[in-house]
């Protein structure tokens, strides 16, 4: 006993321990494991990409060309409309995921019938395989043969060529991603709304507040971080979108729903792996240049 | 410890295991075993089995396994991946031509400039399958020509004549859609299929002008500037404005385009005659009812058909000893009367052989007959890319563009001239 409370008098007379100096309980070597795999597998190849976008290489050689593959790949005419197509694609299925999740969210944590099944039913086809979804969607998407336009001229309209028209195949890819994609929003938004304390609806109603006011001075307000998560996460995804793009049209017809991603693939494809380095380098600055400001932005407004 | 030795364990069958040595459990029965890769199509696998059937049965001390790799880009970059890897089969099929430069044959494969029957391959196919002085490859299937296939019963009964001419053609269309009939099928869900119109009027580029394969190469001769070059990007231009299409051109599929021109719901379809082998599948009994005429341009009397060339049967430098020595005989086997014979005995043959002990069985096809009397009578030329190692990849998307009305001809030209330019500049090409 004696010695317990002599240590404890003891201490703060001799070293005060600053909480900066206290050690960690685990040692740092913990991390070595996950370290080397990050390293070899995520830092490294990382590193070696800047390199190698200053280089014209092969599987089985290499020749530095300083800026050329990136000024070339600022020329190349495909980039253009595929920069454009880029952007309309992410903001498209951003804002669309925004409005469709938070209404879906909305409608299913309010006292509906069979609200567990319908929940399950709008998140499911988030666990089917992207490709499976793109493959699936362009059968039922065929201008005189597929579901949609058969459907469609039933009730006498005549749809539109969807993934072959020039005017609608970039947009018809982005239906399928929203579709695909809206319930990823619906949970971010489902918890955001199951957050807010029921009090301040009650309290709401008792001052008389209708639906339509709940919604806009409660719940999309205090939904602000769900709403700032979706944004995030869907307009970083659509910026770098590749396999739905791919498994739909692949950019087609003609370069008319090429983005980024797309064209960065068809270079390596054809064997410009500098020039397709080069690209990578820039789709990860456009995406840093976006959604940092984008970040800092919200988190900002969430401050004040 | 014991969890360290298990993954040692492990990870040292795995590697034993790999690809590069899966022929390793060979010596049973003192056969050699060698692994032979191609591409995945269907018709394409049933003609390598019955090659290595016919292979075995004479040479009884080779054990052959097949292999098979994806097709188009996805192959190509499987097949550059294996070999600088050195992990090649023993003995693979390729593309000749440039995409055979695309894999560096100097460093990656085996010359067999010296073999015996070497001698016996058609003169433009050892171009082709050539780098540098050396000779790297004998001939998988038959020489292709790419032109117009055309229903046959629908140009007897509306009485037309094949046409010489781009004019007497544009005749024939117009008498075709008057009698309500699609006149030129295009199938763009499959892209590949939209380029045949510009790759397959090359006989007539190089009418007009000899030199224009190695001016192109030496960055002296551009799509957008040389008339009769550009001549193929107008004519889809001019097929689309016209309205001759097919009503569902854009949503089509390749094996949709055959049925269309066997069927005779579709006069026309530029395509080359290696499509004969899947006619039968997609309009069973139908095959002979499809001609084959060659590209009509400006001049009849220079009317003739543009080649594509076999691919290729290379031996990796990665193959050694035994296995050299049999992937070599395999190899042969293919330059010689009898593997010609198993090739024609498993599929319709899509052209002639481009082995000259080799002869055209009598049963082939009608519209490989039409072409056989183009390319008796010499009126045949080589496709550009058999001629130049530059081809730029995004022909397929331009040739769709221009033939949706997305794109104009001039500026699909252009647009192409650019795309080459990337792809000399990435072979490292002189002059670009």
């Amino acid at each position: 006993m004696t010695t317990v409370t002599d240590a404890v008098t003891e201490a703060p007379a001799t070293t005060v321990p600053e909480p900066a100096r206290r050690k960690s309980p685990y040692p740092y070597w913990f991390i070595l494991p996950g370290g080397v795999v990050f390293a070899v597998f995520f830092l490294v190849p990382s590193v070696m990409a800047f390199w190698f976008s200053l280089t014209r290489w092969t599987l089985f050689d290499q020749e530095f060309i300083g800026l050329d593959n990136y000024v070339q790949f600022f020329r190349e005419p495909a980039l253009a409309s595929g920069l454009w197509h880029t952007l309309v694609y992410a903001v498209t299925t951003s804002g669309l995921k925004v409005v469709l999740g938070m209404a879906l969210a909305v409608l299913l944590t309010g006292p509906i019938l069979g609200r567990g099944f319908m929940r399950s039913v709008a998140f499911f086809p988030v666990l089917v395989s992207t490709i499976g979804v793109g493959l699936t969607f362009q059968i039922l998407m065929h201008p005189t043969r597929g579901l949609i336009n058969q459907a469609l001229d039933l009730i006498g309209i005549t749809g539109p060529a969807w993934l072959v028209d020039p005017d609608w195949a970039l947009l018809s890819v982005a239906f399928v991603d929203v579709w695909q994609g809206v319930g990823l929003a619906l949970v971010i938004y489902m918890a955001g709304i199951l957050s807010i304390p029921g009090e301040y609806f009650e309290a709401a109603k008792m001052d008389g507040a209708g639906a339509w006011h709940r919604f806009r001075h409660i719940t999309l307000p205090l939904a602000r971080p769900a709403t700032v998560s979706v944004i995030l996460l869907s307009l970083i995804g659509g910026l770098r979108k590749f396999d739905l793009i791919w498994a739909m049209t692949k950019g087609g017809p003609g370069f008319t729903s090429d983005v980024m991603a797309s064209v960065i693939y068809k270079q390596y494809q054809a064997g410009f792996y500098g020039l397709s380095t080069a690209g990578n380098v820039v789709l990860f600055l456009l995406v840093i240049l976006i959604a940092l400001p984008l970040f800092w932005f919200f988190n900002r407004k969430e401050d004040a | 410890m014991r969890l360290g030795a298990v993954l040692l364990a492990s990870t040292l069958a795995l590697s034993a295991c790999s690809a590069g040595s899966l022929g390793s459990s060979d010596d049973a029965g003192g056969k050699t075993q060698i692994t032979f890769l191609t591409n995945n199509d269907p018709a394409n696998v049933k003609v390598a089995e019955a090659v290595i059937a016919a292979f075995e049965t004479k040479n009884s001390d080779v054990d052959v396994k097949l292999d098979t790799r994806p097709q188009g880009g996805e192959g190509d970059n499987l097949v550059k991946t294996r070999l600088s890897t050195g992990d090649m089969a023993d003995v693979f099929e390729y593309n000749s031509g440039s995409l055979l430069q695309a894999i560096a044959p100097q460093t990656n494969l085996t010359p067999v400039t010296g073999e015996s029957w070497v001698g016996d391959l058609d003169e433009t196919f050892k171009k082709v399958v050539s780098g540098g002085s050396e000779v790297y490859g004998s001939p998988w299937q038959s020489i292709s020509g790419g032109g117009i296939l055309y229903n046959k019963p629908l140009y007897a009964k509306l009485g037309l004549q094949v046409p010489k001419t781009w004019a007497e053609f544009m005749d024939n269309n117009a008498k075709i859609k008057a009698a309500g009939t699609a006149p030129v099928a295009q199938t763009y869900s499959e892209t590949w299929t939209s380029q045949i119109l510009v790759l397959a009027d090359f006989h007539n580029v190089s009418a007009a002008d000899p030199t224009f394969a190695e001016k192109y190469t030496n960055n002296q001769a551009k799509y957008a500037t040389t008339p009769a070059a550009l001549a193929g990007f107008q004519h889809l231009e001019e097929l689309k404005k016209a309205g001759y299409w097919n009503d569902d051109y854009a949503s089509a599929k390749y094996n949709e385009g055959l049925a269309a021109v066997a069927n005779g719901t579709s006069a026309h379809y530029p395509m080359i005659t290696f499509a004969v082998t899947a006619i039968e599948t997609a309009a069973p009994g139908k095959t002979n009812d499809v001609g084959f005429f060659a590209l009509p341009g400006t001049d009849a009397s220079k009317n003739g058909v543009t080649l594509w060339e076999p691919s290729g049967i290379y031996i990796p430098k990665s193959t050694e000893g035994d296995k050299l020595a049999a992937a070599k005989k395999f190899q042969a086997f293919l330059a010689s009367p009898d593997g010609c014979a198993a090739q024609a005995s498993a599929t319709q043959l899509g052209g002639p052989f481009a082995v000259k002990t080799c002869k055209l069985p009598d049963d082939v096809a009608t519209a490989v007959k039409d072409l056989s009397v183009y390319v008796d009578a010499g009126a045949a030329s080589p496709a550009l890319e058999f001629l130049s190692p530059i081809k730029g990849p995004a022909l397929e998307q331009i040739t769709v563009e221009v033939g949706s009305g997305i794109r104009p001809a001039a500026d699909g030209a252009k647009l192409y001239d650019e795309d080459v330019k990337k792809q000399a500049q990435q072979l490292g090409l002189q002059g670009w």
